[in-house]
């Protein structure tokens, strides 16, 4: 499976590069080695084990190692769905940052820089050069690595010292093509000391090809900087969507962490936190919803280095049919990283026998001074709650959706975006129907 | 209104009705007393169609309809109201968004548009007034947190919201203090009318001062021993149930 892409590379590795950023080049036959070396996870590694990736590494996909421009106008086909939410809007359109022309953008405040990668490095090289990588290559990991030899831009995002985004930025991926096709793209976020900022991550596809997208997002946030991510997800059921997400995080910084799937096909979502300062508060959210044979495995990982720091986990899947969801949360505490508050959730609903879920709590803790805790559940709808509601005449099928729709809602908490959340509201709704789970905004969808 | 003949039900395999009858008319208010497992909320179980009972043997018809053959919402919706024993919490479901689903899945059974949102304000503001329900309370998730008593208030609360033909009162008065009690039996009798009936289960005569019954009936063992006027109701208050008990088993 490994073969094609590594002749591929060694064949094509100067178009590659020659198509890419300087400065992500540096890594680039590091990461190749790697990757030569140890090549794609499979279900033996204690990590993937809720992700099998072998059927669809065995597609032949579609790379676009020489850039070549794709037919189409995001802005025009993709009208943003959040009413509402007056965000700096941005697209990548399968691995290429479409070029701005918004120019709702041009009220970004002074200093912030909003680009792909590619540009940016030209522009700022020394921004680039000084994190682009850091986090990524010291990771032993096949996708990682694979990334690292093939991604050849992202989106680049720099809020300097102090400035505070007082409106969100949202990043829109749309999957288009008309073969089979594969997209790597590694994405940059910096946020120096006091900076604030909301990136909102939309991931859909366009057409009815397969789609396995490979994304690699690094984020820095530096000391009292506040920094959320969210990610939202509605492709369709031939998606692969494989996205790590690694962060950085210095002293009194804040990180909140997001992820819905509302609609995929098999999505894994690698998310490793490095709390590398004192006093720096770290939440992670998620919610899955699943149905017919979708899968999603949300791995995460939380390493408290420094002591003194809180974190907290909420995960919750409803699944349906055949789906099939996985959490693993990892919690490392280090010797020294006392005082440290962790607590993990992970609740899930099965609505069929047919439904599977795996979750996996794995703590380590080494100092003796924390106060830690986890807890997971598997279970049915409430029977006698479900008995309540019908009981003052609210159809069986009305009262589940209810119930349902409850059990998600404290994760739609945790969004601090207000247009955000209410949008939310309504697509979990809809989506428990069973009713459209697409995007009303794209245009092509529909 | 109510017809029940010979009604048996399971649960888990094991009876616990054993050939149940009893009749209530329009207007009428029948107190069931009896001691602890007897099948009171069996019975009210049964009669709203939860799952978890299996019904063996029997009718039951309600208005003319066999009541057995249909869902639980279907029940609620002709007009069969529980006040539960144990009324449910459910967390993440707020008072209002679940009392407008109830009142609109009952107006769409019945042929009627939804309820206009200021028409529910106003139904909301004057059924709260009506039980002396804190505004609080319908604020929150339904029952979530709740008291003993504040969720039996609110259990009037959605009665009166209903307005059902038959309400079945399961216990409604243990757990009450005694301005609660009143407040909840007044709100019960400003309800009544010509047209509807309540099934009143209490261990206490002390309800039955407040909300006066037709007939006492004793159900022991999952029947139906002894029916009588409010009088019984003052004897078993005086003497308890032992002379039921060797009433039954001597015969
Ligand atoms: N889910 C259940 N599984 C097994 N047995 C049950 C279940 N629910 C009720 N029972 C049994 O059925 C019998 C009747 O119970 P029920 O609740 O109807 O009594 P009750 O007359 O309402 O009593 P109380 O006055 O204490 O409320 C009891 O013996 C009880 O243990
Ligand atoms: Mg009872």
């Amino acid at each position: 499976m490994e073969r094609q892409y590594i002749d591929l590379y060694k064949s094509y590795s100067e178009i590659i590069k020659n198509n890419a950023a300087q400065a992500m080049n540096a890594g680039r036959d590091a990461s190749f080695a790697l990757f030569d070396k140890i090549g794609f996870p499979t279900t033996n590694l204690e990590n993937y084990k809720y992700t099998d990736l072998k059927e669809v590494l065995a597609i032949d996909f579609g790379l676009n190692i020489q850039r070549l421009p794709i037919p189409v106008n995001p802005y025009e086909v993709f009208q943003c769905d959040v009413p509402g939410i007056h965000s700096f809007l941005y697209f990548v359109v399968n691995d290429a940052f479409y070029p701005v022309s918004d120019k709702r953008n041009d009220a970004l405040p002074e200093g912030v820089i909003i680009g792909s990668v590619s540009d940016v490095a030209k522009s700022h090289p020394e921004l680039v050069e000084k994190y682009f990588g850091k986090l990524s290559s010291t990771k032993q990991d096949g996708l990682v690595a694979f990334n690292g030899a093939f991604a050849q831009d992202g989106f680049f995002m720099y809020v300097p010292k102090n400035v505070q985004l007082d409106r969100p930025v949202q990043l829109i991926n749309i999957m288009r093509s008309d073969v089979d096709f594969m997209a790597n793209s590694h994405n940059l976020i910096v946020l120096e000391a006091g900076a604030k900022a909301q990136l909102l991550v939309c991931d859909h596809t366009v057409d009815n090809v397969r789609f396995l997208t490979n994304r690699v997002t690094e984020v820095f946030v530096g000391e009292n900087a506040i920094y959320e991510h969210y990610k939202l997800e509605n492709t369709h059921t031939k998606t692969t969507n494989l996205s790590t997400l690694l962060i950085d995080q210095q002293a009194s910084s804040q990180v909140l962490s997001n992820v819905i799937t509302l609609h995929n096909g098999l999505t894994r979502n690698t998310i490793e936190i490095d709390i590398n300062g004192e006093h720096c508060e770290t939440t992670l959210a998620g919610m899955v919803i699943g149905d017919k044979n979708q899968q999603v495995d949300n791995f995460t990982s939380i390493l408290h280095n420094k002591p003194n720091c809180s974190s907290r986990e909420l995960f919750k899947y409803v699944l349906d049919d055949f789906s099939k969801g996985a959490f693993t949360g990892k919690l490392y505490v280090a010797r020294d990283a006392q005082k440290t508050a962790a607590f993990q959730t992970n609740k899930n609903i099965l609505l069929q026998r047919s439904a599977k879920m795996r979750t996996k709590p794995q703590l380590e803790i080494y100092a003796d001074d924390v106060k830690c805790s986890h807890g997971a559940t598997i279970g049915q709808l409430d029977e006698s709650a479900l008995f309540y509601m019908r009981q003052r005449g609210i159809p069986e099928k009305e009262a589940k959706l209810l119930l349902m729709f409850a059990f998600t809602a404290d994760v739609i908490d945790f969004i601090r975006i207000d247009a955000l959340k209410d949008r939310m509201k309504l697509l979990v709704e809809k989506r428990l129907r069973g009713e459209l789970s697409k995007c009303e905004g794209c245009v092509i969808c529909q | 209104m109510l017809e029940i003949k010979n009604l048996h039900a399971n649960i888990n395999g094991r009876e616990i009705l054993k050939g149940l009858n009893l009749t209530v008319r329009p207007g009428e208010i029948h107190a069931i007393m009896g001691p602890n497992g007897a099948g009171k909320s069996t019975l009210s179980s049964v009669l709203t169609g939860n799952p978890a009972f299996e019904v063996t043997h029997g009718e039951v018809t309600f208005e003319s309809k066999n009541l057995l053959e249909l869902a639980p919402e279907e029940r609620a919706n002709e007009g069969i109201f529980l006040s539960f024993q144990y009324p449910v919490e459910i967390p993440g479901v707020s008072m209002v968004n679940f009392m407008r689903t109830a009142i609109n899945e009952q107006r769409k059974y019945r042929g009627l548009p939804p309820v206009s949102a200021t028409d529910f304000l106003r139904m909301m503001r004057e059924k709260k007034e009506l039980v002396e329900m804190d505004n609080k309370l319908t604020n929150r998730s339904v029952n979530e947190g709740f008291s003993g008593g504040e969720k039996k208030k609110n259990e009037i609360f959605q009665m009166a919201m209903l307005e059902p033909k038959l309400s079945i009162l399961d216990e409604t008065d243990s757990g009450l203090d005694i301005d609660a009690l009143r407040i909840v039996a007044n709100g019960v009798n400003k309800l009544k009318s010509p047209a509807n009936a309540s099934i009143v289960i209490t261990h206490y005569q002390r309800l039955l001062d407040y909300i006066v019954p037709d007939f006492v009936h004793v159900l022991y063992d999952g029947r139906i021993v002894k029916s009588g006027t409010k009088e019984l109701a003052l004897e078993l208050e005086e003497k308890g149930y032992d002379w039921i008990k060797q009433e039954v088993e001597g015969k």
